[in-house]
Order: structure tokens, then C-alpha cells, then sequence
């Protein structure tokens, strides 16, 4: 019911949305669960385990019942809280848990059951027999019980992740929190003030008073706009900070379109913020707590101060004849702000018998409600006093136990706050957030005026702590009351029967469930947590956590200090994975790596496969080629026939200079580069710490003192990593500095027997093989472009890679590849590559995966005796060589025609096939259409004693069990011929 | 062979504007990396600032102006932008050519800092991040270098493989921050 003269909507601006496909009329300004409830709307949803309806309890985002969802298709938005959901034209939005709506479902047959559903119950009910846990009760219980629900589509929305710095974070914009930023401001610090609030004012907006004359949201209105005007201000409204982190960082969700019709598709749904403060000021606010009775969740009870705030905001009073019990002072506001509006006043209930009736309405001190009655809706209460016990009709209750100062963020850091006697509730205590100091009600100042002065003292404290001059900004006057109160967690009811006094609305968990976990020793607050589920439900327990320990407390014979609070953890509201993550979906995922001739490749057709971040091309399709081993056999014949071009630009390039590069070298690798002559290059291992081969690669000199290194292309960023390690933590001295030069060159390699006559038709200076033999490096021009040139192959053919300046990638990489075409090869992909360094039995990361050293595939020797390097001491421990290793052999099927298969096991064939008697296992596989057979490459125990020996090849996965012969990995010119020729 | 065309690295990618702010690619006529060897720093910094004007960057700082910048870009190593390079600096320090390693892009306009702050996590607000400092830092999930360049601008490097994916980021923020106003 609205009630005209009340509240900060903008009744000239009518909003229409619809709820179940019901139309709701509210206007600007409202929430759903305002607009709802003026509307008469008394059930919201259902609870989670037992399916009872649930309405509106309170006007923030701690709200624990009216939880909807919003959208359909891939924007279904679930457990979206009612009460912060600002309303729109066209708003739809849908009741949850529930079939088939939140008015009539028929899942409500849960709460007969009730009696069986107690705390523990699924750890009892489901123990036996094991195997039906996930096949059978787990989807059951999952379906039953529940929250909102996903589409199941793809979530399409935009969603942005954001970063901010400022001296002082204001966190909250009531009364504490805009004193703190205006003091802070005022005094020139950069201050963002953060409320989750669509408007700033807090708890203002929600009461009747005044402040130094102005209504208390007039008055907020005025300090918003001052701050606002102010260029070291950064005001963020539906903007809820979830989380204090290490070094004065804070996680903040901002609802940026939520509450638009029709945003831009540029605007995100929502953006996470990453703020970083200097100092920051915890001006959450408080929390009001329910009492446990029996029967306290029905619709239409609520908390007296949501009671009070829905009509001093929204001008909706929640009920026509509406009760109020409380056991504080703050309780009294409700009646008195209700009944001047026209509010028919039932009852005032004060569980204490020493308080002075104030107010013209009914009365009752030294009050309890007991039980309360009705169906779907609250009809009626229980009155016990020490008059007897009465019978009220209402149909709204205003419940307050009082007020537990928001302290969540500052236990982010295992902080624990300490109770206090004289307000019944936990308080901060110093310090348990560095950098972070509570003000107004968060830190147990309740009234307005205490609230505000708490705001200006603990700004100060952060500017002198910033070293920054404070202004004398002085407190307006406001409402100073004092804030009694009486301990008031449970009004006793008949243990029996099916009547419950509810702690946790969002988990359904009854002060029953509490006892219970405490009669079964599950004593420890943290146990009972766990062995009941309070506090574990979105709302974390906001409005039922110290209600609950204060229940374990009785129980269990200890006092509230004594029986400790659970732990507060981030993020204080539920955050969107879509938020967290956002930027990073599809391929946002990781950034893409291209090299310069990518474009070349696509032009003709390549699929392209990736190699960390890179994309490189998988093969290049020729007309009539129907699969990809047509192509790759194509391309492989043609580099052994003539010549082919690919792309090497993704091999890691390390610069490296100074008077100790080469002794550097000879550290990181296993063998000499000191020796190496200029222009040449050589082959290099190099180990981890641990002695296991981290990587290999070759390296060129090209002068005295200068050398460039490469690695291969998914470990350039790793070997780049360990050389820093090593020059900057163990061998400081040496003056030797390195870079990557990986992205200056593009570089092709060109391989086959005529390599040599295509580049002679791009290089500005002829190259013959006395001039630039195998291993050998240099300089060259091409066209008057510097370029460098190396000899080496991976190919195990007569081959070079030639370097330019990446600016001239793509030109260079079309003209060889043409060239190539005339000379009867062409451009080659990976496929290729990998078959031709097969055919060679040269390695790459599929052998040298992390558990191999240098004696397992076949390079012990490599491991130079006349110098130490990095991981020789810890290569030659025990185990890691002799016979017993499993060693790099190649592997030919038996049956020319049998195709072989990567991961396959090996075995002896006199053995049977167990994981015991496995020998080794096969790492590389490829078609040879040189030698017209399938190769492996592999690990065998003792490997290369049983060469010649067949053996059993065995994968299970693709069921391919065949018989292979042993052999020496180099299955192609083992003497080298091909590419020295 | 026919001469070999050359190619930026943000060819075909920018320019690019939103409302208030652009993005467009810069193209130094040189970029070299030098890396003043052990106990040089002063002897590399004094030759520095001989044969191109500007002394050794410090951590964070760039020193130069625009035609002849060095940008520090991590630990004992800095960028000299724009200038060529004499062979003989190569005696106080290791010298590369970076010319075609980079990406190099200005974002510039009213809000510029608004757009980095959805990618970068280090503070680059006008106040705190003045003409003349420089960051090596993460921008989305690349490594760069960033450097305010002016009252409103700042010179993104970045490596040349990610300009596509370095450009589409970008972007995206401008278009955010433009939509929010």
C-alpha cells in the first residue's frame, strides 16, 4: 500500500514491470520488492530446502528470501535480491525455486517431511550404499533443492574488469561514510566513496530525521553533490565492495546497466573493480537481526527497521495493521514513523519490562511473540506476557533483536572482532585489516551524530597518517539517542511437533538444527556451521550468523565470547564468474600471437594449430588433396626432393653480449659455446636445476662477445626466465647481458637439396659450400636489407634459416615461397616438420617432456666433463642413468602397413599386458612417405640394448596392439650426408 | 629479387577513435636496446647523452624529448627511441636493434587514462603517472611498456606479434568508456 507524502520515488514518473508475468505499477525510484509490496505481493519465493514460502525481509543486499531472477535465454540473471533491483519499463523478472510459481508450489510438500530433514540428515540418510551417492540421492538432492538456475546457454553478456587508485577508500555513503569522504576531500586527498546504493545516504534514506535542520536524504543529497563537484572525487553508486586483499587492495562490483532498459551494447552489465588505497575508511553500516520464535518467517514479518525503511523511502507501508517487537530502543522508531504516516499500529511487543511507553499506540513491555499463524501470509501472532497470553490479528510484524555492526570486510584477514555487552554485538577490534579503520555504525557508533563525527575523526586519522594537513570540517548537528538494548535471541517454544524458530532463512536452518549439532558434539561453532549449513547460503550468514552462535551458546552451556564466530571470507555479496572473469571469454581467454607471414598462410588456406600463444600453420592444402596426410606427404617428399620454406619466427631469440658470454653459456648449457668460432653455431642442451633436460635449441656466435641463442618456441619464455635467474642469482659477477630478439626478426627456414640455389636467387652475394657450410652463420643482404644467415637443419636436409627485419616478413616469406613452387617445393607446415625431424630422430618437448635427462635420449655425452653447468651435479645422483632408464629408441611396426599411435605402452613380448610389465611408452608418431612406413619415437627400458629386438606396441585407447622392431632413432641418414652435402 | 615492401606492425589496424580519445600507431625511425655492462652505468650514461642528448633513463623514467627518447624498460636496460644509435656506445653497453620488435601505438584524448585503466594494474592516473614516467607492466594478459608522453597521451609498446590482439583490447575499452560518458 503506498502512502501518499512519503518517501523518494518520483510518483510523476510511473514504471511498469512484470513479476511471474503479473504487471507490477511502481515508479522511479523503486526496487522490486518495493514496488511489489505496495502492490500487496506478501510472497517473494521459496526456501531452499523445505520449499516455504518466504517474503521480503529487509531492504538491502543482505536480503536472505526475495531472491528472483531476471531475463531469459543466455541473460537469465538467478538470485538476483528484490530488494536492490531497481525497476525498469519492461522489467521482467521471474519467482525461484518453485513450481509452478513462488505462490502455489507444490515442492512446498517438502516441509511435511520436515521432521526427517534435520541437521546431519543427508550425512546419515546417504552413507549407504556408497555407490548411489552420485548416481542417485546427489542429482535428487540438487534437484530439489535450490536457488535460481542458469539457462544453460552461453552467457553473452559484456562485462568489464576495471582498476582505481586513491588515497582514501570510503566504503559505505551513510551518514559515517559521506562525513569521512567530505573531510578527506575537503583536505585535497583523492577519495572514492563506494556505496551499493543507486543513491548515496544509507541508512538516511531510510529514517525519518533530520540533519542541522535539512532532512537527513536532503542533507545527503547536498554533501553527494558537493563531492561530486570536486575533481579528486570519484563517487561510485551501485558499487559494493566485497573484499579487502593484501597491500590495500579491495574488490568492488559495480551493477553498471542492470538497472537500464535499453544500454548501449557498449555499456558491460556489470564491471569489477580493483581498488587500490592507500588508507580506507569501513562505513558499512549495520545489519538488523531477527529473534528466533516460532513461525518467524512468514510472509509479512520483517525486520522493524526494513518496516520503517520502506515507508520512509519508497511511501510503502507493508502492512495495514502491523505489529512491532523488539527488544532496543531503535524498535520504537518503526511504530512511531508508521503510525504518523496513518499506519494502524497493533501492538508494540518490548521483550524488556523496564521501558516507559512512549507513543500513542498499544504497548505490551516485558513481551514475547511465541507463535504466529497464517497461511502464505502472516494473519496472526502470540503474545505471552505477564498479563497471559493474547492473540493479535496483524498482517505485517517488524521484528528487531537488534543491530550487528557490518564488520564482514574486516575479517577478510582473519581479523576476529570481540564482543561487546552494552550493544549485544560483535565490534572491530584495532587493526585487523591494516590500513582499513571502521567509522559510524560499523564500529558500534548507532547514533546518527556519533555516526558522523566517527566519520570526520577516522578521515583525519588517515590524512595525518598520509603525512596530508586536515581541515576543522565539523559535524552537523543530528540525531544523538542512545541505542538500549537487552539480549534477546529465542523466545522458548514446545519442543515437539513441526513448529521451528528459523536462524538462517536462506538455508532453512532452525534453532532445532543448532541444538541438535550441539547435542551430537558438533560443538565448535565452525563444526556446527558445517553440520547444519548456517551461514553457508549467499547471504553468508548476515543475518543469522550471531544469532545462531548465541543459540550453540545456550546450548552448550558457554557464553557468546566463549563459543566465537565463524569467519567472514569474501566476497561480501555473491560476485558474477562473468564479472571476475571478464575480458577473458572465447578469445579473450589469451592474446593471439601472429608471425609476420600469417596473413601469406591464410591466404592459402592453412589451418593453423597453436603453439603457446602462436598460431602456426598445421600444412598448406593443394587442389585435389582430400586429407592432411595427402598434403603433409606431399610437402615432405618435396623438401626431400627439392626444397621447402616455413615459418621459425616463433623459436625464442636470445641476444646475448659481454666479456663473459661465452663463460655464461658454458654455464647454462651442457657443452662449450666458449670454443665456438665466430660464425659458426652449434647445438645446445640445457638442464633444470634438478639435472632434467629443460631445453634444447642451437646457438650462433657472431662475434667476439656476441652470440644469439634460440630455444624452441614453447619455452622461449621459460629459458628467458631461467637465464635471468641464473645471471641475477648465481653468477652475478659475470658481465654478460642478454634480450630477447625473438620479435625483431622474422625468420624462415628453408630446407631441401635446393635450398641453396633458391636463396642464391634472393641474396645480393652468391653463398656456395666452401663460403657457408653446414653450421655455419653470417650476415647477408637481400636486396640491400640486412639479413642473417644460418646453416642448420631440422630437417636433416641440406638447409638454412634466413633472418630479416620483421617489417619485411611478409614480403620475404611470399617471394620464397614462389621461388620454391618453380623449383618444385613450396611452403610446409608443421605436419611436415614434424615428420621430417622424425625421420631424423631429432627431439622436441614430446621427448623432452621434464622427466628425461641428457642419458635418456642418448646426449650423456653431451654433458661436458671439463667444465661444471647448471643440473650437471644433480644429473649424475643415483637413478638417473644406467640400465635401468627408460632410453629414446625409434620404432618401425613389424608389418610395413600398420599404423602406430602416440602414448602407446610397450612391452616385452613374452609379457603380459599389466601396468607392471609396461617398458616404456611411444612420445612421437608420423607417416614417412621416404621410407613408405609408420615411425615412432618412444622410451624403452635399456632401450638401446634391444635394438633390433621386437617388441609388443600396445594402445589401449585406440585399440591398437602390433608388433615393432627396435631400432636407432636416426632412421634417414645417419651419417649426415643429406645436410652437409 | 624486387625489393622487399615493408610492412608496420599495426598495417591495416589503426587508426582508431571513440568519442574523445584516438589510438594510432607510431612508427620511430629506430629502436635500440642498450645495456650499459657491468659498473658503465655512469661512463654509458655520459656517452649516451654525447651522441644523443639524453642521459640514462632511471627506473620508471623517461629522459629525452620527442625525436630522441630513451625509456628505461627493465633492470640495467632502456629503449632509445627515434635517434640512431652510434657503433661506438657499443663499447659501455650491449646494443640491439629493436626497430621491428615493437608495436608501438599512442592513445591520446580526454579519458586516455580511463580506457588503460580497464587493462593495466598499475596506477596511471594523470596526477600520479607524469609526462616522462615510464612502466613495464601488463596490459590484458600482454607484457608492455607504457609511457605517458604527454598531457593527455600515453606511447603503448608492445610486442609486434600481439598488435592485432593489443589493438582489439584496446578498443574494446575505448568503446566502453566512451558508452559510459
Amino acid at each position: 500500500m503506498r502512502i501518499s507524502n512519503k518517501g523518494l520515488i518520483d510518483r510523476s514518473t510511473a514504471v511498469s514491470f512484470t513479476f511471474d508475468g503479473k504487471t507490477v505499477d511502481g515508479f522511479a525510484g523503486d526496487t522490486v520488492a518495493s514496488a511489489a509490496l505496495a502492490q500487496g505481493r506478501k510472497v517473494f519465493g521459496r526456501s531452499f530446502k523445505y520449499h516455504r514460502p518466504r517474503g521480503v525481509m529487509t531492504t538491502g543486499s543482505e536480503e536472505p528470501n526475495a531472491l528472483v531472477t531476471l531475463h531469459s535465454g543466455a541473460a537469465q540473471d538467478p538470485n538476483i535480491r528484490a530488494t536492490t533491483q531497481e525497476i525498469y519499463e519492461g522489467l521482467q523478472v521471474r519467482g525461484q525455486n518453485a513450481w509452478p510459481s513462488v505462490d502455489r508450489d507444490l515442492m512446498g510438500v517438502n516441509d511435511l517431511f520436515a521432521p526427517f530433514f534435520g541437521a546431519g540428515f543427508y550425512y546419515k540418510t546417504f552413507m549407504w550404499p556408497g555407490a548411489l551417492w552420485e548416481k542417485l540421492w546427489e542429482p535428487m538432492i540438487r534437484r530439489a533443492a535450490g536457488l535460481g538456475a542458469l539457462s544453460g546457454e552461453d552467457d553473452t553478456s559484456r562485462n568489464e574488469k576495471a582498476y582505481a587508485f586513491c588515497d582514501l577508500l570510503v566504503i559505505g555513503a551513510g551518514p559515517a561514510g559521506l562525513m569521512a569522504a567530505l573531510t578527506a576531500a575537503r583536505a585535497g586527498a583523492d577519495v572514492i566513496l563506494a556505496d551499493e546504493d543507486a543513491r548515496p545516504g544509507g541508512r538516511l534514506l531510510l529514517e525519518d530525521e533530520e540533519i542541522d535542520g535539512k532532512p537527513g536524504h536532503v542533507w545527503a543529497a547536498d554533501i553527494t553533490a558537493e563531492l561530486m563537484g570536486m575533481d579528486n572525487v570519484r563517487v561510485m553508486t551501485r558499487t559494493t565492495v566485497t573484499g579487502a586483499f593484501d597491500q590495500g587492495t579491495y574488490g568492488a562490483l559495480e551493477r553498471v546497466t542492470q538497472h537500464i532498459a535499453a544500454p548501449s551494447d557498449d555499456m558491460p552489465l556489470e564491471c569489477f573493480w580493483r581498488i587500490v588505497a592507500k588508507r580506507a575508511v569501513l562505513a558499512a553500516g549495520a545489519l538488523e537481526r531477527s529473534v528466533a520464535f516460532a513461525n518467524n518467517d512468514r510472509p509479512g514479518i520483517m525486520m522493524a527497521g526494513a518496516v520503517r525503511g520502506y515507508l520512509n523511502r519508497y511511501g510503502v507501508a507493508a502492512g495495514q495493521k502491523v505489529a512491532v517487537f523488539g527488544n532496543n530502543d531503535n524498535a520504537w522508531k518503526t511504530a512511531r514513523d508508521l503510525q504518523a504516516a496513518g499506519v494502524e499500529i497493533a501492538a508494540l511487543i518490548d521483550s524488556r519490562s523496564d521501558v516507559t511507553p512512549q507513543g500513542d499506540f498499544p504497548v505490551i513491555t516485558g513481551g514475547l511473540v511465541s507463535d504466529t499463524r497464517g497461511r502464505g501470509a502472516l494473519k496472526e501472532i502470540t503474545v505471552q506476557s505477564a498479563s497471559g497470553e493474547q492473540k493479535i490479528a496483524v498482517d505485517c510484524l517488524g521484528v528487531s533483536g537488534g543491530w550487528n555492526p557490518s564488520v564482514h570486510m574486516l575479517c577478510h584477514m582473519n581479523g576476529r572482532p570481540a564482543w561487546d555487552e552494552a550493544t549485544q554485538s560483535f565490534l572491530p577490534v584495532d587493526n585487523m585489516v591494516p590500513g582499513l579503520a571502521p567509522a559510524g555504525a560499523a564500529a558500534g557508533h548507532f547514533s546518527t551524530q556519533a555516526a558522523l563525527e566517527s566519520g570526520i575523526n577516522e578521515a583525519n586519522q588517515a590524512l595525518t597518517d598520509l603525512g596530508l594537513n586536515t581541515t576543522d570540517t565539523k559535524a552537523p548537528q543530528a540525531e544523538d539517542g542512545a541505542y538500549n538494548i537487552t539480549g534477546l535471541w529465542e523466545v522458548p517454544h514446545e519442543s515437539k511437533g513441526y513448529k521451528r524458530a528459523w536462524l538462517d532463512f536462506q538455508n532453512d536452518v532452525s534453532t532445532k538444527d543448532v541444538r541438535l549439532a550441539a547435542k551430537e558434539n558438533y560443538a565448535s561453532v565452525e563444526h556446527m556451521k558445517r553440520y547444519t549449513t548456517q551461514g553457508m547460503a549467499p547471504d553468508q550468514g548476515k543475518n543469522s550468523n550471531v544469532n545462531a552462535l548465541a543459540i550453540l551458546a545456550d546450548a552448550t552451556g558457554r557464553d557468546i565470547p566463549t563459543t566465537g564466530t565463524t569467519t567472514f571470507r569474501p566476497p561480501y555479496v555473491p560476485v558474477s564468474l562473468a564479472a571476475l572473469g571478464a575480458g577473458a571469454r572465447g578469445k579473450g581467454f589469451a592474446p593471439e600471437r601472429f608471425v609476420t607471414s600469417h596473413q601469406a598462410t591464410v591466404d592459402r588456406n592453412a589451418p593453423m594449430i597453436e603453439a603457446g600463444l602462436w598460431y602456426r600453420p598445421s600444412y598448406y592444402p593443394r587442389p585435389g588433396e582430400k586429407t592432411w596426410l595427402e598434403s603433409c606427404n606431399r610437402e615432405v617428399i618435396s623438401i626431400r626432393n627439392a626444397v621447402g620454406v616455413t615459418d621459425v619466427s616463433t623459436l625464442g631469440k636470445i641476444d646475448i653480449q659481454g666479456p663473459d658470454a661465452g663463460a655464461f653459456l658454458d654455464f647454462v648449457y651442457t657443452n662449450m659455446f666458449s670454443t665456438l668460432k665466430v660464425g659458426r653455431v652449434r647445438y645446445g642442451l640445457m638442464l633444470r636445476e634438478d639435472g632434467h633436460v629443460m631445453d634444447d635449441g642451437t646457438t650462433a656466435r657472431l662475434g667476439e662477445n656476441h652470440y644469439v641463442t634460440t630455444t624452441t618456441t614453447a619455452a622461449a619464455g621459460q629459458v628467458m626466465k631461467h637465464m635471468e635467474f641464473v645471471h641475477q642469482a648465481l653468477c652475478p659477477d659475470m658481465d654478460v647481458r642478454f634480450i630477447s630478439v625473438t620479435e625483431q626478426w622474422a625468420q624462415f627456414a628453408v630446407a631441401g637439396p635446393k635450398s641453396r640455389e633458391l636463396l642464391n636467387t634472393v641474396l645480393d652475394d652468391k653463398i656456395d659450400n666452401d663460403s657457408w657450410p653446414f653450421m655455419a652463420c653470417g650476415d647477408v643482404t637481400l636486396s640491400g636489407v640486412k639479413g642473417r644467415l644460418f646453416r642448420i637443419s631440422f630437417s636433416g636436409e641440406h638447409a638454412y634459416e634466413i633472418a630479416v627485419p620483421s617489417r619485411y616478413g611478409d614480403a620475404l616469406f611470399r617471394d620464397l615461397v614462389s621461388r620454391a613452387e618453380v623449383l618444385g617445393g613450396g611452403a610446409y607446415g608443421m605436419e611436415a616438420l614434424n615428420v621430417l625431424r622424425i625421420e631424423k630422430g631429432f627431439i622436441t618437448h614430446a621427448e623432452i617432456h621434464g622427466r628425461v635427462t641428457a642419458f635418456d635420449i642418448g646426449m650423456g655425452r653431451m654433458v661436458s666433463g671439463k667444465k661444471d653447468c647448471i643440473g650437471k651435479t644433480a644429473s649424475e645422483r643415483p637413478g638417473l642413468h644406467g640400465d635401468h632408464r627408460e632410453q629414446m629408441v625409434g620404432l618401425k611396426p613389424v608389418d610395413a602397413g600398420q599404423n602406430l599411435s602416440n602414448g602407446a605402452h610397450l612391452f616385452f613380448a613374452d609379457d603380459d599386458i599389466t601396468a607392471d610389465n609396461s617398458r616404456g611408452y611411444v612420445t612421437s608418431v608420423g607417416y614417412s612417405p621416404t621410407l613408405d612406413t609408420y615411425l615412432a619415437l618412444g622410451f624403452l627400458e635399456n632401450g638401446p640394448a634391444h635394438y633390433g629386438k621386437k617388441i609388443r606396441f600396445k594402445d589401449h585407447l585406440r585399440g591398437i596392439d602390433t608388433m615393432v622392431e627396435v631400432c636407432n632413432p636416426v632412421f634417414l641418414d645417419p651419417e649426415g650426408g643429406r645436410s652437409r652435402g | 629479387m624486387a625489393e622487399l615492401i615493408a610492412k608496420t606492425p599495426c598495417d591495416g589496424l589503426l587508426p582508431i577513435t571513440s568519442e574523445t580519445v584516438s589510438l594510432t600507431e607510431l612508427t620511430p625511425s629506430a629502436i635500440t636496446s642498450f645495456m650499459p655492462y657491468k659498473g658503465r652505468e655512469k661512463a654509458a650514461s655520459t656517452a649516451l647523452k654525447k651522441a644523443c642528448g639524453m642521459a640514462l633513463p632511471g627506473p620508471n623514467e623517461a629522459s629525452g624529448t620527442e625525436g630522441a627518447r630513451a625509456i628505461w624498460s627493465g633492470r640495467g636496460q632502456c629503449f632509445i627511441l627515434d635517434t640512431g644509435v652510434p657503433a661506438d656506445l657499443a663499447t659501455e653497453g650491449a646494443i640491439t636493434d629493436q626497430s621491428d620488435a615493437w608495436a608501438v601505438m599512442q592513445l591520446a584524448g580526454a579519458g586516455a587514462q580511463d580506457v588503460l585503466a580497464r587493462l593495466v594494474p598499475v596506477d596511471l592516473r594523470l596526477a600520479a603517472f607524469k609526462p616522462g614516467q615510464t612502466v613495464r607492466t601488463e596490459m590484458q594478459h600482454m607484457m608492455a611498456s607504457i609511457t605517458r608522453s604527454g598531457d593527455t597521451s600515453f606511447d603503448i609498446m608492445v610486442m609486434r606479434s600481439f598488435a592485432k590482439t593489443a589493438v582489439h583490447d584496446l578498443h574494446e575499452a575505448m568503446k566502453s568508456v566512451a558508452a559510459r560518458g
